[in-house]
């Protein structure tokens, strides 16, 4: 497949790059990654993927857009107010970026769709924002051997790790369970900066572009923060033994998908 | 002096910086290592930019000659992937 004069002018400051070049520019277009939630992190991160030419992006959340959204999720609108957060969403990345295909999937992942949702995708998001999603995608990514990246955030705080197979630990092998019931606060009750989601999700998109286009040292055996407040990024190394962890580990016990009861925000896409 | 072999021709008249250069870029990564690619570009910028860029990025510009229309034609090697 070669670019087109288009696409040569369109991803030119790409191409111009030496670890990119037209051959990480067709890595790209050829790629396939899931971003599940389309809110706080997803919002930024759909939109880089799409601009740089991400070929096939998924999308997932099953919430519609709502007024409190909008100060944070930048892909959405005013107008957009009641569409599904994925119809808005693939709506402005296909005005971005006619090259990018989007597939929508309204509804939440779960035990019973997750795997047959990541296993069409080479990288996978987590734009989540609650607990049980979260270990849902860890999981999963683990049984199905999908690279992906954890990222949280809340109030002036932000985090991420990427997983990549037999690379570095995932991230029940640094946080074990789900936090108990109300021993962590959600974004709804917290609050978040707006431009959190930008620093995080553009970390996220970054992450994701470097896997394709196989440049870079990714973010895996470690965890970066990043407290806005003193603004502070701190990269901690994790332990690299991963034998004994429950679900990557060398003796699983966890073997099939658990759906952790859902207490917090109403859904995902923080 | 043996002649070049040239194994494509790529023509970046029509394009401004940075295209210039990711145009003739984009062609010579076609190109498996050894091969020659001529390049014709205009007077000025491209002159200037696209062979010092090239070897930037490891490749031979093995010669620019002027053309009777005014552009110049480079003839760069490509040394690596």
């Amino acid at each position: 497949m070669a670019l087109t004069n288009e696409q040569i002018e369109r991803y030119s400051r790409h191409i111009i790059l030496k670890e990119v070049g037209a051959k990480g520019q067709k890595k790209l277009l050829n790629a396939k990654v899931l971003i599940i939630g389309a809110g706080g992190l997803g919002a930024p991160a759909a939109l880089y993927l799409a601009a740089a030419g991400v070929g096939t992006i998924g999308i997932a959340d099953a919430d519609e857009v709502d007024l409190s959204n909008l100060q944070r999720q930048v892909i959405h609108s005013t107008a957009d107010i009641g569409k599904p957060k994925v119809q808005s969403a693939k709506e402005s990345m296909e005005a971005i970026n006619p090259d990018v295909k989007v597939i929508t999937y309204h509804k939440f992942l779960t035990s019973d769709n997750i795997l047959d949702i990541i296993k069409d995708y080479d990288f996978i998001l987590d734009g989540t924002d609650n607990f049980p999603a979260k270990f849902l995608i860890n999981d999963a990514c683990v049984m199905a051997k999908k690279p992906f990246s954890h990222a949280g955030i809340i109030r002036f705080k932000g985090q991420l790790m990427t997983y990549v197979p037999g690379e570095g630990p995932c991230y029940r092998c640094v946080f074990r369970d789900p936090p108990p019931k109300d021993a962590v606060p959600t974004c709804k009750q917290a609050g978040v900066i707006g431009a959190m989601g930008g620093v995080i999700g553009s970390l996220q998109a970054m992450e994701a572009v470097k896997y394709i286009i196989g440049q870079g040292k990714l973010l895996t055996g470690s965890l970066l923060t990043y407290d806005a407040l003193s603004m502070t990024f701190h990269k901690i190394q994790l332990p690299r033994d991963t034998s004994t962890c429950p679900v990557c580990g060398t003796h699983p016990t966890i073997t099939k998908l658990i759906d952790y009861e859902q207490t917090v925000c109403e859904g995902v896409g923080l | 002096m043996a002649e070049i072999q040239i194994a494509d021709t790529v023509d970046i008249t029509d394009v401004v910086c940075p295209v210039t250069f990711v145009k003739a870029k984009v062609a010579l990564e076609e190109l498996e290592i050894g091969e020659v690619l001529a390049v014709r570009m205009n007077d000025g910028e491209p002159v200037q930019n696209v062979p010092r860029s090239m070897k930037e990025e490891g490749h031979k510009v093995l010669r620019l000659d002027a053309n009777e229309d005014g552009t110049y034609t480079l003839l760069v090697q490509k040394n690596e992937e």
